[in-house]
């Protein structure tokens, strides 16, 4: 069970990743990113291709697959979604779904839907002892990667004046404004960095799970989940309702397999049932 | 009006504001001269709040002319204008959970020729010293209305527009609010306030323009305004 629950911890620190990027850009932009799980996908097969390819090994990945999709993030906000910003939001809604799709079929086209492998980096290919149980060396590295880069974002977030700034920006844009402060310049960079982790979370995935076009698709609708879960605007409440909800369908998966795949949302209708805002989430930020 | 040399810090002429379809302000024109402090008087969903969302860049839909300091901003920006010295208090104080006393003091930057320092803040709000270093939403209404003030005052902001800052809150608390802004105009700061309490009103402001149905339909001075502020009592359905 201990066991089971490490697994849940290690799915946890993506969905963490994932909700944490999701979360910076709805809260900064308003904008709900239905192509995240498609960044999380290209992040994979962005680490398979250079390894492929290019010979670039997982370590050089970890760094470059983030830097660069980051970019290709702030471009894409340049371009388009600063453009449909002002129209209603169901222009973004739209576009950042369809954008899921071409991205999905471009990779689906050059490399079929089947997965591809993706070795572990030699030196993680071992296990670590965990005292009650052995544990598979890549996966104590995932969960480890993931919970320094939240807290890293956690300790700019609170201690910096930039964090304070997206903290203000994210729970109220337009006040936030009004107070002076230059809200959509900083709009570029966090969706770039939003973009950047939806990467991130791709490269780490490429080792242990299968890489495949559908593989971000199937995964970002449990990423909503956790968002809501979390309360839509809340950051911390997203990472906090990340490795929650890891944990707690890695354990549903060992007493009720049969509720495997919809644990989470019936989750999620409790959660809203109870608190409309999500745990974190502050009432007003629905109206 | 008294007398300005330099003419009106705030000048509104033939302001139209909408929602959607519905137009909810109709050819305002106002003057706030420097120094002055002027109310906005008027029943809910007389068009009060979204007048001052206009002068902020807030409002999505407008059109007339805003100048300030003598210049035209109506195509700036929300977040220019505050730097020009627009210091918005806004009816639900704009007060951030995510965001420490401290923090919400020190968010905006400097937008004046004299911003407060933090310690005369303190001093003047001793209060909000010590619960500096709590989440924002934590203090209590009458803390957070002083918090959205202090903060507007901490920018140096040379006109503050205050949306209903008394609402709700005791007569207590309305007396140190009615305080500060007299503070505020003895070191020559404009104030532009919403107020539905007529009565606090004339114990703070110069002027007043009531405001109905996204119209002015009067401005009076504050003596003529204590005459009749049973006859506008009444007309306010207050
Ligand atoms: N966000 C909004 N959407 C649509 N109508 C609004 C909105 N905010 C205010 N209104 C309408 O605009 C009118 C003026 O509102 P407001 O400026 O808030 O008035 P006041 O501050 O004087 O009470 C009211 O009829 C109100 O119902
Ligand atoms: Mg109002």
């Amino acid at each position: 069970m201990l066991q089971q629950a490490f697994n849940g911890l290690v799915g946890g620190a993506f969905y963490a990743l994932l909700a944490l990027g999701l979360a910076v850009i709805f809260g900064m932009l308003g904008v709900v990113n239905f192509a995240h799980g498609a960044f999380y996908m290209l992040g994979a097969f962005g680490s398979y291709v250079l390894l492929d390819s290019f010979g670039v090994n997982f370590w050089a990945a970890l760094v470059l697959v983030p830097l660069l999709l980051g970019l290709a993030g702030t471009v894409l906000e340049r371009l388009f979604i600063r453009r449909l910003a002002p129209l209603d939001p169901l222009y973004n809604f739209l576009f950042t779904f369809g954008l899921a799709l071409i991205l999905q079929d471009l990779v689906k086209r050059e490399y079929g839907v089947q997965s591809q492998p993706y070795p572990r980096p030699g030196l993680l290919s071992g296990t670590v002892d965990l005292g009650l149980f052995g544990y598979p060396a890549y996966q104590v590295f995932v969960l480890a990667v993931s919970v320094v880069v939240c807290a890293a974002v956690w300790v700019v977030l609170t201690r910096t004046r930039v964090g304070m700034i997206v903290r203000a920006a994210t729970e109220r844009p337009d006040l936030t404004r009004a107070l002076g402060i230059d809200v959509g310049r900083w709009v570029t960079p966090v969706f770039g960095f939003g973009i950047a982790l939806a990467g991130l979370a791709g490269v780490l995935a490429a080792p242990m799970r299968a890489v495949n076009p559908l593989m971000g698709a199937d995964l970002i609708i449990t990423v909503f989940a956790v968002v809501v879960i979390g309360g839509l605007g809340s950051i911390f409440g997203s990472v906090a309702a990340g490795f929650a909800i890891g944990l707690v369908s890695a354990l549903g998966n060992l007493y009720v397999p049969a509720l495997s795949q919809t644990l989470v949302f019936i989750l999620m209708a409790a959660v809203l049932l109870w608190r409309p805002a999500g745990l974190f989430g502050r009432e007003e930020a629905l109206s | 009006m008294p007398a300005t040399d330099s003419g009106p810090i705030l000048s509104v002429t033939g302001l139209s504001a909408w929602y959607g379809e519905a137009q909810v302000l109709r050819e305002v024109s106002i003057e706030v001269g420097q120094g002055e402090i002027v109310t906005l008087v008027g029943r809910n969903g007389a068009g009060k709040t979204t007048l001052l969302r206009c002068l902020m860049g807030l409002q999505g839909r407008y059109s007339g002319g805003i100048a300030f300091l003598g210049s035209d901003i109506v195509r700036l920006p929300a977040h220019r204008r505050a730097r020009m010295g627009l210091g918005y208090v806004p009816d639900d104080r704009g007060v951030y959970s995510t965001l420490t006393v401290e923090e919400n003091l020190t968010l905006p930057p400097a937008a004046g020729p004299d911003p407060w320092p933090l310690a005369r803040v303190y001093e003047t709000f001793p209060r909000l010293k010590e619960r500096r270093s709590f989440p924002g939403t934590k203090l209590s209404g009458g803390e957070q209305q002083m918090l959205a003030l202090a903060r507007v005052l901490r920018m140096g902001a040379r006109l503050l527009l205050c949306d209903e800052p008394t609402e709700g809150l005791s007569p207590l608390i309305v007396g140190q609010i009615g305080d500060i802004l007299r503070e505020v105009k003895r070191q020559g700061t404009t104030v532009l306030l919403i107020e539905q309490n007529v009565h606090f009103a004339a114990t703070v402001a110069d002027r007043h323009y009531l405001l109905a149905e996204g119209r002015v339909v009067e401005s009076l001075r504050n003596d003529e305004m204590r005459e009749r502020e049973h006859e506008l009592l009444d007309y306010l359905g207050i």
